[in-house]
């Protein structure tokens, strides 16, 4: 809320800098979002009095006003204002003024009479919008006085942010009260003197809920003229603290509220029935409120009812039926106190945010009702007349004030430096008027309005916030001796990050959810989970895979002109099976374009699955267990059939790897085609210690062979079948070409396999390899019916 | 002319020939003539022979002297001689090392990742476990244990994603928090780093961003631990001896509670654009857990107590790195993630 700097000084002694406020305001745990200037730097503005008025010979909107700035001198001024008259107090800027946005008053002719300076409006000073005429000011201002000091406009204001568990600093005398326990260690105490009734009006109140509402106090006023407008003083502080002015009634109501904490309402005494009633609503029970619209209840609303039925949301909004309007002569004005229980939530349920809720569900002191009623009395009948009728108040018994003790013990275990007991004392004393000292510590009797405070923990956070968090030192804890973790079991994440980004990968980082549409289009057969209030239909599913993000991310790189994009995400996916949700860690990635960046000495070649793939096995192999994986023919529908695979781990699935379908690439207007990787990381990535295996010492032989199978024959068979035959003695199987064309039969390929044969205890002869050879030859043969290439 | 007249030409005339010589197939032919098998040096030892007993030891001493001569300018001319191919043969080969190199280009790591992975190492070097927890969460473990009960205040301070059967998506990190005390008894010292989610999309936030939450729970566990733990993360963060100073705040879970400025990164405290004049940046909240929290994590808050903090990690890597619209984090446009190494 906003305050300003002079209208808190009305409660206690205030820095005289607004910075300086700023700072201990902010340092008390209320912190100041904006300190600004009431108004806008001019100069020469001073108040003055229009002695004659008439109008101006040649133009008819223009008046030819006579003015004096001490009484006795003439200023001759033109003005074009429709309310300048003889005899108003006016804002004179003075040849020679600067007003706001630079607008320098010089002496001038206007349709040939001259003019020696200006009436202002509020809005040319800077001090508001109005503008339909000058400035009215206050009769009683001294001529002559400079209009800064005269309307106080030195004052600042500022924008406190009260935290949620501090509903008692929503106004100044709250905020005035924290300042003074923090700053002089005083407690500050609120009086109101009472105004005394002046007719014996006063109307009928019953309460139903008294836990809910355990305060109602309520008074008459009779004859007022309840559309009269505010004074200047009153409309100038309201626009300081960024309020409107409406109508005496309702700025009156608003002024009491920001100063003292206490929502109010005024209703229009004609319009209610026989009495008041507060209960909870009748499920169903239809209300309009003061915002003219039709809210349908529940039975947790509270509310105010007459004889007809409900007029009004409780701590939240008055209805539509009982409110005042210009023609009004007698108010209720009703202060009460509700419960945050009975209000809190029930606002925000029907979409409402009101000054009053905003108070009643943080919490409002209960003992205010009465002053606040007295106060708005007060001012209102100064400014509205009227006479007031007795003060009615119904409330139930109140319970006994809460007592929170602190234990010396704790204090410093907790903030872990010794408090003198004397200070503790004082910080108490500035917040309660009980504190009883004993042998373990101190035992306060909490004020009514500090509903924040009910356990030990919130009389430390008082200690502490109070004497300020400076006052704490800085102690580093002694080191925990306990040993950390080097494990090898999995690999670490960041090796895996490290390890595809040295492969030309950029790490990105998408959204979790996605655009249904989209991931429709990719996976049109996973269920996903879809939120139930997406911030846009875009974002409205959680991703079943990685790779609803990665297209979409390499689209929009495609469109920036990229023209190689290798992306990669660590991250989780959501997978919806048999209608349980498995958040799953995956490392995803999508290749792009040329195989290497344009670079002299190479070609443009497009990267293809191979690519992709020698990338996923360097990754997979910091698991350690090569030998365990297996790349296996198969598809998903957003891959292209033939270009794809499911990798498996000791025949688990642990990811996908393939080319992005054709369909898919045209839809997503991508000019080439995308390779696409997801490996699951828990699966995927749990590490087997390392064995040390015996080096033979005895050399090894090598022998080249070109086979000559189907060209549909995958690899791993032909290598299954090799590695059989070849005994134990085959170390290595390396596949240095493939090849098809002229020599080789169409619908065949030439597969050329390097076989290295090593012994672990003596040396092989070329009789020993050439019996492998032969062996592996006439395996291939009869299995596969290959033919040997070259020989 | 005498012998020894004859000899000396020979040997000048050897000497000079070596010297020419521009190739090293003309340096052989010249060894041949002179010191071959029938060069003119080996007759001239051969025909010793013919002169009188006393005169051959000075005469074969001279001789030999004129071929030690001859052989060392014929090894000195085939050295230069190789020594000049061996040059040519350089400067033919010479590259243009100013061309690039070849192969791939290394990627990079997204600078939230970057500033996350250094969080954690400082965490991890000060006794800290790295734990995580899932990302759709229920009521309990993300308001209720945190002390944020239904219609609470606090409650609208987080725009919350639900989904149809109530279940939501952690709008803090947290719920991490509740799991890790629920899940093992203290002392403990966790940091759970992750993505949170909230209904906010403007200027300033994202409807997905990063958080980092840490908890010390032990027997002495202080607010003064608390302070200090802190300071020292900014400085190692931010590698700058960075003053810090801790505002009172509110957050449910925790009392007291704090929100964590530090001196401005930029202007050292003297006042600029980001930190709008103040000299301070808030960078992080805090406080110590509160009683209820520990009561619902199941830890008796008589013997244990601790301290929790969380922080924007977006956040963190904008002040380090300079970035100025938290919304670049997300577009994942290359020539934003290229400028991270």
């Amino acid at each position: 809320m906003k305050i300003t700097q002079h209208w808190l000084g009305e409660f206690t002694p205030v820095a005289a800098s607004a910075t300086d406020l700023a700072a201990r305001l902010t340092l008390a745990g209320l912190e100041v979002e904006t300190v600004e200037p009431v108004a806008p730097p001019f100069s020469g503005v001073v108040v003055g009095r229009v002695l004659e008025c008439t109008r101006h010979p040649d133009a008819e909107k223009l008046s030819v006003c006579q003015v004096t700035t001490d009484g006795t001198n003439r200023l001759q001024i033109i003005c074009g204002a429709p309310n300048v008259r003889a005899g108003l107090t006016v804002a004179v800027a003075m040849v020679g003024a600067r007003l706001p946005n630079d607008v320098a008053i010089r002496r001038a002719k206007l349709r040939g009479m001259e003019s020696n300076g200006m009436l202002c409006s509020a809005r040319e000073l800077g001090l508001g919008t109005e503008h339909d005429g000058i400035m009215e000011l206050d009769g009683a201002l001294a001529l002559g006085e400079d209009l800064r000091a005269a309307l106080d406009l030195g004052d600042v204001a500022l924008e406190v942010n009260a935290t949620p568990n501090r509903g008692d600093c929503m106004s100044v005398l709250g905020i005035a009260r924290d300042l003074a326990a923090a700053t002089e260690r005083r407690r500050l105490v609120h009086t109101v003197a009472p105004v005394p009734a002046r007719c014996d009006a006063t109307f009928p109140v019953r309460i139903d809920a008294p836990a809910a509402c355990p305060v109602f106090a309520t008074r008459v006023i009779r004859g007022i003229t309840a559309g009269a407008r505010s004074p200047a003083w009153l409309r100038e502080r309201l626009r300081r603290v960024g309020q409107s002015s409406i109508s005496a009634v309702v700025d009156v109501t608003n002024y009491v509220m920001l100063e003292l904490g206490q929502p109010l309402h005024a209703y229009d005494h004609a319009r209610l029935q026989s009495g008041i009633e507060v209960r909870f609503a009748r499920a169903g029970e239809r209300l309009t409120l003061l915002d003219d619209r039709e809210y349908t209840l529940s039975p947790d609303h509270l509310v105010i009812a007459d004889a007809r039925g409900a007029v009004g949301l409780a701590g939240i909004m008055g209805g539509r039926a009982t409110a005042i309007d210009d023609a009004t002569t007698a108010v209720l004005l009703e202060s009460a106190h509700f419960a945050p229980e009975a209000v809190a939530g029930r606002a925000r349920r029907l979409g409402l945010f009101t000054d009053a809720a905003q108070r009643f569900e943080r919490g409002v002191d209960p003992s205010l009702p009465l002053r606040a009623l007295e106060r708005a009395t007060e001012l209102l009948t100064a400014i509205a007349g009227g006479e007031p009728g007795p003060v009615q108040i119904v409330a139930a018994a109140g319970a006994a004030p809460a007592t929170v003790s602190l234990r010396r013990e704790r204090l410093a275990r907790l903030l872990g430096v010794d408090v003198p007991d004397e200070e503790v004392a004082a910080v108490l004393g500035a917040i309660a008027e009980r504190v009883e000292t004993g042998a373990e510590g101190w035992t306060v009797s909490v004020p009514p309005h500090r509903f924040d405070l009910r356990i030990e923990a919130d009389l430390i956070e008082e200690v502490a916030r109070l004497r300020g968090f400076d006052a704490i030192p800085e102690l580093p804890a002694a080191a925990p001796q306990v040993p950390g973790e080097a494990t090898e079991t999995r690999v670490p994440a960041e090796r895996l990050l490290d390890a595809i980004v040295d492969r030309g990968y950029r790490e990105v980082i998408t959204y979790s959810f996605v655009d249904p549409v989209l991931q429709r289009r990719l996976f049109p057969d996973a269920p996903a989970l879809a939120l139930a209030n997406p911030i846009s239909a875009e974002l409205g599913e959680m991703r079943v895979s990685l790779w609803v993000g990665l297209v979409q991310a390499l689209r929009e790189n495609v469109r920036r002109q990229q023209t190689r994009v290798r992306l990669a995400e660590f991250g989780r996916k959501f997978v919806v099976e048999g209608g349980v949700t498995r958040e799953i860690d995956v490392l995803a990635g999508i290749a792009f374009g040329a195989r290497l960046p344009e670079q002299w000495g190479a070609g443009r070649d497009g990267a293809d699955f191979y690519d992709v793939k020698g990338d996923v096995q360097a990754v997979l192999a910091l698991a350690g267990d090569a030998a365990a994986l297996r790349f296996e023919a198969d598809s998903l529908p957003c891959l292209r059939p033939g270009r794809s695979a499911r990798i498996l781990r000791d025949g688990v699935g642990i990811g996908w790897i393939g080319e992005l379908h054709p369909e898919q690439v045209k839809e997503f207007g991508l000019p080439g085609a995308a390779i696409l990787f997801e490996l699951e990381i828990d699966s995927a990535f749990s590490a087997k210690i390392f064995k040390y295996k015996k080096i033979s010492k005895y050399p090894s032989v090598r022998r080249d062979l070109a086979i000559v199978v189907d060209e549909a024959l995958p690899l791993a068979v032909l290598r299954e079948h090799v590695s059989v035959s070849a005994t134990g003695l085959l170390t290595e199987l390396r596949v240095f070409d493939v090849y098809r064309g002229p020599g080789v039969e169409t619908g065949r390929k030439s597969v050329a396999l390097g076989l290295i044969l090593q012994d672990s205890s003596r040396t092989l002869t070329d009789s020993d390899a050439d019996a492998v050879v032969a062996s592996v030859v006439a395996r291939l043969r009869d299995a596969l019916s290959a033919t040997i290439r070259d020989q | 002319m005498s012998n020894d007249e004859s000899l000396a030409a020979l040997l000048r005339e050897g000497l000079e020939s070596a010297a020419a010589c521009a190739q090293l197939a003309e340096l052989e032919e010249l060894r041949v003539r002179l010191l071959g098998k029938k060069g003119l040096l080996t007759e001239r030892l051969k025909s010793l022979a013919s002169l009188p007993a006393a005169e051959r030891p000075a005469a074969g001493q001279r001789i030999n002297e004129a071929k030690t001569a001859i052989q060392a300018a014929l090894e000195a001319r085939r050295e230069a001689l190789a020594r000049a191919a061996l040059e040519r043969e350089l400067a033919a080969g010479t590259i243009d090392v100013t061309l690039p190199g070849r192969g791939q280009e290394p990627g990079g790591i997204h600078p939230v990742t970057r500033t996350r992975l250094r969080i954690e190492r400082i965490f991890r070097d000060a006794g800290f476990e790295v734990a995580s927890g899932p990302e759709v969460e229920d009521d309990f473990h993300n308001f209720e244990a945190l002390n944020i009960p239904a219609d609470h205040p606090a409650r609208a301070m987080h725009d919350t994603f639900y989904f149809p059967d109530g279940r939501l998506l952690r709008t803090h990190t947290s719920p991490v928090q509740i799991r890790t005390m629920r899940s093992r008894p203290p002392p403990l010292a966790v940091i759970a780093p992750g993505r949170v989610y909230r209904s906010d999309s403007d200027m300033t936030h994202t409807p997905m961003f990063h958080q980092v939450e840490g908890i010390v729970v032990g027997e002495r566990v202080s607010f003064a631990n608390l302070k200090a733990m802190l300071h020292g993360f900014v400085q190692r963060f931010f590698e700058l001896p960075l003053g810090m100073r801790l505002r009172p705040s509110y957050f449910p879970f925790t009392e007291p509670s704090a929100e964590v400025d530090i001196e401005c990164v930029f202007c050292r405290g003297a006042g600029c654009r980001v930190c709008k004049q103040t000299g301070w940046l808030e960078i992080l909240g805090c406080g110590m857990i509160h009683p209820k929290v520990l009561a619902a994590a199941g830890i008796d808050a008589e013997r244990w107590q601790g301290y929790a903090f969380g922080m924007g990690i977006e956040r963190l890597s904008m002040l380090r790195y300079g970035v100025d619209d938290l919304r670049l984090f997300f577009e994942n446009d290359l020539k934003f993630l290229n400028q991270f190494p």
